[in-house]
């Protein structure tokens, strides 16, 4: 078991990228390349397992690719805060697959062609693995380029001219933010000689105040365009809801969080000293409070989720802010809890798309009486969203505040309210959302879909007569049980929400003495 | 003015015009303001190395003294790759979009104009209404009471004297279509009269 763990630590990445190829072999058989997909993207699941056990009994893994030692090699490091992000991913990632390729199967528009689907779709998983097992700064860079690439490929899909407008604002939004965090990484190798992320958290604080701000705000302005932190978030509701359903699930759910990821590392690791503290905190309100009324505004359900995908960035960018331990691990546990959430409620609303025929609230209605199992699938992601208390949004918002009171100071006071009127109007906007796309009588709907309207007709005449119908979930079963899958995993944060905070209050400990981390990485390997 | 002065100037001005070209809405600027970015970058991370001999050594005598910083030139060839490729994926996207709408600018998002609309229709209805015909009152987000037609220009027309409920729901189907039309002229429009929303606005009045 020993010799075992610092092996499986690259197999994360590789795998994908070695899956990655065989699909592009297996190009023209399209069975053949969703067992490879399917069978990697399961084993990596599996090796993320092992690695957070692993982990979380021996402590951080370290190891040097290529034999060359850091601080000149590149590194990968697995800590406890990175194999748990690997497990949430690869466990989203999977049931995202199967939802896609399920959808895919059964869908007769051909929109998406499935020989660039699976491929892009691994090297996304293997960027997004990169980017969390990254133990130096180039290599994060390399990593968030590897899932950026991918994405800019999954975003555009098909090519129709809607994916493309959304797609151009996407990638040049992207490459901006490439290209500052690739500017601070330049900086800061002249100002320190350095990438490697444990080196860095040693020299960076030798260097002057103000040259540690420039450098400290130039890399969250790369990370907060990822993680679409107000002002910086216009981007996301624009590109996110055009794309096919499962790509905007597995979007809206890993790619903001590989930038909160970054982030946290940022603010623990690099800057733990050159605080940013009220600006951030500042940052994290408005990206609260903004994005949520976005939401309120808009009557497309997909634009509406993206709207409170922003504004619950803000959550996550508050634990962040308030650099406690306590705040931490509320953080962890709420960006684990969001990944899974989000993606539930995209893969949702994808199913949503194709029983209605649309997203739009001006046009949808009585799905619950057409379809109940996917109303209730759709029901409990929104409710757990929008923080009701048995769920886990209500345990990590619950959390934030905590450590908000703990931190005595009236700006965290400030954000404990933004936080709950967020949390309220969020509930405002799913209850509304439920009430026009499920609850009420399609004939009510503004532009009417006759084809559920003469169905609901007909149900309800059933119903008044007394009879029964067999109910049918109107969705392929594999997206429906994919589904469940996410939606079942979000009750489990619930259920096993103490050894999970147990878990994230000690990778947030991990986080706030970085001299392990930094023994782990220069002096550990010696031995 | 010694080299790497005349280099960091450099720097500055691929900086500068980049990030000029890319506040443009014309795609294949933005392209070219990448591209210069991205250079920028590039020769800033060559520039962090240092002035010096190559990073060579004869394999016996294995001194680095007055070598450059072999690390960021192995840092910028992994940028230049990545810069290069994201290059090609962009030019074959401009291309595309130029294909499909025989522009080459950034097209308005029709999602965003949609909700503008209807908020502003649904805002202007309300006020000119004394009826409140929905259960959720003046809260609803959409209320039927928005019985009102879209006019050529975005803005609500002649409401005549309708029965409530009917004339909601047939303005309701109106605008549907209304803004189908506008999104299959917003596809079927050329180069010439892509500026010229009021010569677009014309042509679907006449074609009404």
């Amino acid at each position: 078991m020993i010799d075992l763990l610092p092996i499986l630590v690259p197999l994360p990445v590789l795998l994908p990228l070695l899956g990655a190829g065989l699909a592009l072999v297996f190009s023209k058989h399209s069975r053949a390349q969703n067992v490879v997909s399917i069978l990697t993207l399961t084993a990596v699941m599996a090796i993320a397992l092992i690695l957070l056990f692993g982990v979380h009994s021996q402590g951080p893994q370290v190891v040097a690719i290529g034999g060359w030692q850091p601080p000149a090699g590149i590194v990968l490091v697995a800590d406890r805060l990175s194999s748990l992000m690997l497990v949430v991913s690869a466990l989203v990632t999977l049931c995202v697959l199967i939802y896609a390729l399920s959808q895919d199967a059964n869908d007769d528009s051909n929109e998406t062609p499935i020989s660039v689907f699976n491929p892009s779709y691994l090297v996304l998983c293997a960027g997004v693995a990169n980017a969390f097992l990254a133990g130096d700064l180039f290599n994060l860079y390399v990593g968030f380029e590897m899932f950026l690439v991918a994405s800019y490929v999954l975003l555009t899909l098909g090519a129709t001219a809607e994916r493309i407008r959304a797609g151009v604002t996407y990638v040049v939004i992207s490459l901006v933010s490439s290209v500052i965090f690739l500017t601070a990484i330049g900086v800061i190798y002249a100002a320190c000689g350095t990438v490697n992320i444990a080196q860095l958290s040693e020299r960076l604080s030798e260097l002057p105040p103000d040259v540690q701000m420039i450098l400290h705000v130039l890399l969250l302005l790369g990370f907060g365009i990822k993680a679409a932190i107000f002002p910086l978030s216009f981007w996301l509701p624009d590109s996110y809801p055009t794309a096919p359903a499962p790509v905007t699930a597995v979007f809206a759910g890993l790619l903001t969080k590989v930038g909160i990821y970054a982030i946290i590392r940022t603010e623990t690791l690099l800057f733990a000293d050159s605080s940013l503290r009220t600006p951030l905190l500042i940052a994290a309100a408005l990206t609260m409070l903004i994005g949520i009324l976005g939401a309120i505004a808009q009557s497309e359900i997909k634009r509406i989720v993206s709207f409170t995908l922003v504004s619950h960035i803000g959550y996550m960018l508050f634990g962040v802010a308030l650099g406690t331990t306590i705040g931490l691990s509320a953080a962890i546990y709420y960006t684990v809890h969001h990944i899974i959430v989000q993606t539930a409620l995209f893969l949702a609303i994808g199913m949503v798309e194709m029983r209605g025929g649309s997203t739009s609230t001006r046009s949808l209605g009585g799905l619950m009486v057409l379809s109940p199992a996917l109303s209730i699938i759709f029901f409990i992601p929104a409710l757990n969203l929008s923080g009701i208390p048995p769920f886990s949004g209500f345990i990590g918002k619950v959390a934030l505040f905590a450590a908000g009171f703990a931190d005595h100071d009236w700006l965290a006071i400030v954000l404990i309210i933004a936080g709950t009127v967020t949390s309220l109007l969020t509930l405002y906007v799913i209850g509304r959302t439920f009430n026009l796309a499920f609850w009420r009588d399609p004939a009510d709907a503004e532009e009417p879909n006759e084809e559920l309207v003469a169905e609901f007709a007909e149900r309800k005449k059933t119903l008044l007569a007394g009879k029964t119908w067999k109910s049918q979930i109107g969705v392929p079963r594999s997206m429906f049980a994919a589904t469940s899958v996410v939606v079942i995993a979000s009750i489990v944060l619930t259920v096993f929400a103490a050894p999970l905070w147990d878990l994230s209050d000690r990778a947030a400990e991990n986080l706030h003495s970085p001299v392990n981390y930094v023994t782990n990485v220069l002096g550990g390997d010696d031995s | 003015m010694s080299l790497p002065f005349i280099l960091v100037l450099a720097m500055g001005f691929l900086f500068a015009c980049g990030i000029y070209l890319m506040l443009e809405r014309s795609l294949t600027r933005v392209l070219l303001g990448f591209i210069l970015l991205g250079n920028g970058v590039n020769l800033l991370i060559v520039l962090t190395a240092g002035h010096g001999s190559p990073p060579l050594t004869d394999g016996k005598y294995l001194s680095t003294v007055g070598m450059s910083d072999p690390l960021p030139q192995a840092l910028v060839l992994t940028a230049i790759v990545i810069t290069f490729a994201v290059t090609a994926f962009l030019l074959a996207m401009i291309y595309r979009s130029w294909r499909l709408v025989r522009a080459d600018s950034l097209q308005d998002d029709a999602a965003d104009l949609r909700v503008a609309i209807t908020k502003m229709i649904d805002s202007e209805a309300e006020a000119s209404t004394e009826y409140d015909d929905t259960e959720f009152g003046d809260e609803a987000e959409s209320p039927i009471i928005g019985a009102v037609d879209l006019d050529d220009d975005g803005t609500p027309a002649d409401r005549g004297d309708e029965e409530p409920q009917d004339g909601g729901q047939h303005a309701g189907g109106q605008h549907a279509r209304g803004l189908q039309d506008e999104e299959q002229a917003d596809d079927e429009r050329d180069a010439k009269n892509k500026h010229d929303k009021n010569m677009h606005d014309k042509k679907k009045g006449e074609k009404k």
